[in-house]
């Protein structure tokens, strides 16, 4: 395998999956190393990685793949009721429908480009949401959302002996129950090892590394000559709609796959899963990462994650505290700006952040790394190191 | 033949409001080549526009009134709105009327708010990827209703028409069928009348002036008519505080219909562009069309015979329709080849 | 024998008539050049070859297959190639990247979904590319961008594009407009090494200079009729060209 990937390939993946093991060491000290958070981090982050093998490749702006990620987690919950309570067989019907589903999607929308694409993604979207709602209550429960029941079948534990009992049951992979936490203690931090994390770190690794190889592979070249120039496409014998129909297909696999694993942490499902505004975050992930390089989405996934955790849990004494140095009328006209933003204003934020970021870095902050990166091995060294490094980041990604 | 009529006539003031947001999407992406992701959250604006004027109107003045003790033993409130106080009849009367009076402020301020956007962010858009423009205008619809929210609550705040158009017109007897067959609520007329007017007004603009030729000019090529020297950034501006406008004057007076609410925006965006995309992007008549065709489609499939048959149906309708457009029509009813193909 | 042959091809454009009537053959091996005034239906003609435009009426065949009502990417793959007048190029790709996609197109057909090969395990392709960029003399620019190039430069990578495909039909549309001398110089002297490997050509040019010193047979074309057919030196004296060229200014 070394022999057809790059080193700097290899080492990203190795890297990259030794900061996803050791999630909880890191993440721990900034207040973000508990099961639930991380959990959304891989989870996230495989959406996101899936959303720019569509996006960051190809260049159609999808809005409507919450669609898919709801399809995911209606799936992998009818598998829990009907099925077992494996998340085996979960998440592979999750990733099943969600292609079947992306495929008929994406082969009316991919029928228009550009501006066209993006708005029937969105009404497709809609639609879903729309029909989860209403007549598809009885497979959705609708508003209440979809939810395991003890009286549920579960032909597969049943045949296998699995009883249990009177509790509700939990997701388990061969025994092991997927909200397990193992607890130590070092340096005086509390970390949380749980297992539901580590079942979606195993499979983001894997999903990064499948991205990985389609980035690299020819299929990825067509991939992005296709959001360079489908005219030339096709005049130098290349069919564009299959190619994109193909990384619209595996971006909706990637948010079956996320949607199923939602439910793999915490068995319910709810329609609100595929409203636009979770479109709209899974493009910014993307966006704010870096659409179009590897890593990006999933750090963008990250940071989004991390301060929406963060900025939802402020609220005005907080605040007050984080001002209590300044003179009072400051402190609170500060705390009443600063509240806009936090808590129930977190969207906000989102959205302010949305504008930032393309107004100013449409890059992402993978290019505000290389060019922070740039600019010091510029002042290190003159321009040629500089330029060296340049090209090297550029591999890199 | 009288639910017929019934439904077409409710699907009018929906469509109104389709075709109104259509029209300023449709002119916005012809003249600007900007996809205004936005444009939903000027309709939503224009509705608060609406809330604004009548919250202001309507102050209470509150007195004391020491004779009269409620249940608690507590002296009496005495409310009433400041305009009644002051100016009596005339007060009481303006408060009614707070829905219609909100448009004249409607116009300056959604005129201000359009020319603002255009001037602080739509113009550095122009020669960047449809991408970024959609991103960049959700984000900006993100925020505003935001704003909102955070200024009025998450919840929808009923507007009431004015008492003299609360009441229900009844059509039938005028066209021969049975007195309570065709109800029509009047306000729900009154939108539609407004509809067309400001649609009449939009087109009689853009046909009658010179301005006007130059933005049909734009739409049709715009590549000539920037070659022509004409000040087309001026004109930009212009058209996109106009195209506010008219979707804020939209929103102001649906709000008796649908009482707003701060993501009210974002469900008739998504609808409004499914109206351009059927209409054939680029068409203004196209616009109109489809806005009021697919009110009266969907009206028809929320009847419960039809749902009977297609459980959901009016839940999709809309989406469905231009799915079929798209597939057998892909420029729409009346889109042209060659306009706005990319 | 021929590999091209365009019989009575009519194209309107609202009324107004790009191509009158057109009929061409083209012989394998050979280059022929098609001529005329500004406005005279050549690129039209060009377009009616790569299925990019149909015409109204008339039969375009290449090597026995009719091109008409096929799509452009089907029309490739039946082995014809085109330089366009604007470089058409995979501006954000690196040029080697620009040479293997088509390439690729060549050995893996219209579509294939080859998603877990690496690029980097790729090497034929990869030196085939790069012995196409060292052909049209870019092999020292194979890892930059595309799309920074000068327009000469990017005419030579799509060019070097077409080429990788080793097609039976190369359809050159001004390779060398708006090019210096010595480019049109070094141009020329590309294009007869392409004509010695037996690459069949079709070339638009209004460069007098590049159309004598390269082609077998020229075709003139005056207001969407070829007015006439013939060896090169056949064509400067006569009197129905020159007219065409109103006086005979160019030539």
């Amino acid at each position: 395998m070394s022999l057809t990937m790059n080193r700097n390939d290899v080492l990203l993946l190795i890297g990259f999956t030794i900061v996803v093991f050791a999630a909880p060491f890191i993440f721990t000290p900034i207040g973000a190393g508990y099961p639930d958070l991380l959990q959304k981090f891989a989870i996230f982050g495989i959406f996101a990685l899936g959303f720019n093998i569509l996006f960051g490749l190809t260049g159609y702006l999808s809005f409507g793949h919450a669609a898919f990620l709801g399809v995911g987690s209606y799936t992998a919950v009818w598998s829990f009721k009907l099925l077992s309570m494996n998340p085996l067989p979960a998440i592979f019907f999750a990733i099943l429908l969600g292609g079947l589903f992306s495929a008929v999607i994406g082969y009316i929308s991919l029928r228009r480009s550009g501006i066209y694409f993006s708005i029937l993604t969105l009404a497709f979207a809609q639609m879903c949401y729309n029909l989860a709602y209403s007549v598809l209550t009885p497979i959705t429960n609708g508003e209440t959302g979809l939810q395991l029941d003890q009286s549920d079948p579960r032909i597969l534990d049943t045949a296998a002996g699995i009883d249990y009992g009177a509790a509700l049951p939990v997701s388990n992979f061969f025994g092991i129950d997927m909200n397990s936490t193992v607890e130590t203690t070092l340096f005086g931090q509390t970390l949380q090892f749980n297992s539901g994390y580590y079942f979606c770190a195993v499979l983001l690794i894997l999903c990064f590394f499948i991205s990985m190889r389609i980035f690299r592979s020819p299929f990825g070249l067509m991939l992005r000559a296709v959001k360079s120039n489908q005219n030339r496409m096709s005049y130098t014998g290349l069919n564009t709609k299959p190619y994109a129909l193909a990384a619209f297909i595996i971006s909706g696999m990637y948010a079956g796959l996320a949607g199923g694993l939602m439910a793999v942490t915490d068995p319910l499902a709810g329609a609100e899963r595929m409203q636009w505004t979770a479109s709209g975050e899974v493009v910014l992930m993307t966006i704010l990462g870096g659409a179009g390089t590897l890593l990006g989405p999933v750090i963008g996934a990250g940071v989004i994650k991390y301060f929406e955790n963060i900025f939802s849990s402020f609220n005005e004494g907080i605040l007050m505290q984080a001002y209590s140095f300044l003179p009072e009328t400051l402190q609170h006209a500060l705390v009443s700006i600063s509240s806009l933003f936090v808590g129930e204003g977190w969207h906000l934020t989102l959205g302010a952040l949305f504008m930032l970021i393309v107004i100013f870095l449409p890059g992402g902050l993978m290019e505000g790394f290389r060019r922070i990166r740039t600019g010091i091995s510029r002042l290190m060294g003159g321009g040629k190191s500089g330029k060296a490094s340049d090209r090297a980041s550029a591999a890199a990604e | 033949m009288d639910e017929i009529l019934l439904q077409i006539l409710n699907g009018l003031d929906k469509g109104g409001a389709y075709a109104l947001i259509a029209l300023g999407l449709t002119i916005i992406f012809g003249t600007l080549g900007v996809v205004n992701f936005a444009h939903g959250a000027l309709f939503m604006l224009g509705a608060f526009c609406a809330v604004a004027v009548k919250a202001f109107l309507g102050m209470e003045k509150v007195t004391l009134d020491p004779t009269q003790t409620t249940a608690w033993g507590t002296p009496m409130e005495i409310r009433q709105p400041y305009m009644e106080a002051w100016f009596g009849e005339f007060g009481r009367l303006v408060v009614d009327f707070s829905v219609p009076f909100s448009v004249l402020v409607a116009v300056p301020v959604m005129l201000i708010v359009g020319i603002a956007m255009e001037r602080g962010l739509i113009r550095f858009f122009y020669k960047r990827p449809h991408a970024d423009q959609i991103l960049v205008t959700f984000g900006l619809a993100i925020v505003l209703q935001e704003i909102i929210k955070s200024f009025f609550g998450a919840n929808p705040i009923p507007q009431p028409a004015p008492e003299a158009a609360q009441g229900m017109i009844d059509f039938g007897i005028a066209l021969g069928f049975d007195a309570g067959n065709v109800v029509y609520p009047a306000w729900r007329l009154i939108y539609f009348l407004f509809s067309l007017a400001v649609i009449g007004g939009v087109f009689a603009f853009l046909q009658l002036t010179t301005f006007g030729m130059v933005v049909r000019a734009g739409m049709a090529d715009r590549e000539t008519v920037g070659l022509l020297g004409i000040d087309i950034d001026r004109r930009f501006t212009v058209v996109f505080g106009i195209a506010a406008v008219v979707a804020g004057l939209a929103g102001a007076m649906y709000t008796p219909i649908l009482s707003p609410d701060y993501h009210m925006g974002m469900d008739f965006l998504v609808l409004s562009f499914v109206v351009v995309v059927v209409g054939g992007m680029g068409s203004l008549p196209g616009a109109v069309l489809a806005g009021f065709l697919l009110g009266i489609l969907q009206s028809f499939a929320s009847m419960n015979e039809v749902k009977d048959i297609f459980p959901g149906i009016d839940q999709i309708i809309i989406y469905l329709i231009a799915v079929v457009i798209l597939l057998v029509r892909p420029r729409g009813l009346l889109g042209r080849k060659g306009v706005m193909e990319h | 024998m021929s590999i091209l042959s365009v019989k009575n091809v009519n194209k309107n454009f609202g009324g107004l008539k790009a191509l009158n009537n057109v009929n061409l053959t083209v012989d394998a091996g050979t280059v022929h050049a098609i001529i005329g005034p500004n406005g005279a239906g050549k690129s039209t003609l060009l377009n009616c070859f790569i299925g990019r435009l149909e015409p109204d009426t008339g039969t375009v065949t290449f090597d026995g297959t009719s091109l008409l009502g096929i799509e452009p990417h089907e029309i490739n793959q039946i082995g014809v190639s085109r330089v366009f007048q604007t470089p058409e190029i995979f501006g954000e790709l690196s040029l080697v990247d620009n040479v293997m996609i088509p390439a690729f197109a060549k050995r893996d057909g219209i579509f294939t979904l080859n998603a877990w090969r690496q690029i980097k395990t790729e090497t034929a392709i990869r030196d085939k590319a790069m012995v196409m960029l060292e052909d049209v003399g870019l092999a020292a620019k194979a890892g930059d961008i595309a799309g920074q190039l000068s327009r000469g430069d990017k005419r030579r990578l799509e060019l070097a594009m077409c080429l990788v495909q080793d097609p039976k039909l190369l359809l050159l549309d001004e390779p060398t407009a708006g090019m210096a001398r010595a480019d049109t110089n070094n141009t020329i002297d590309l294009m007869k090494t392409i004509a010695q490997r037996g690459v069949t050509m079709v070339v638009i040019e209004h460069d007098m200079h590049v159309v004598f010193s390269l082609a077998d047979k020229i075709s003139v074309l005056a207001q969407g009729t070829v007015i006439v057919e013939d060896m090169p030196e056949n064509i400067k004296g006569n009197p129905k060209v020159q007219e065409a060229y109103l006086g005979g200014a160019h030539l």
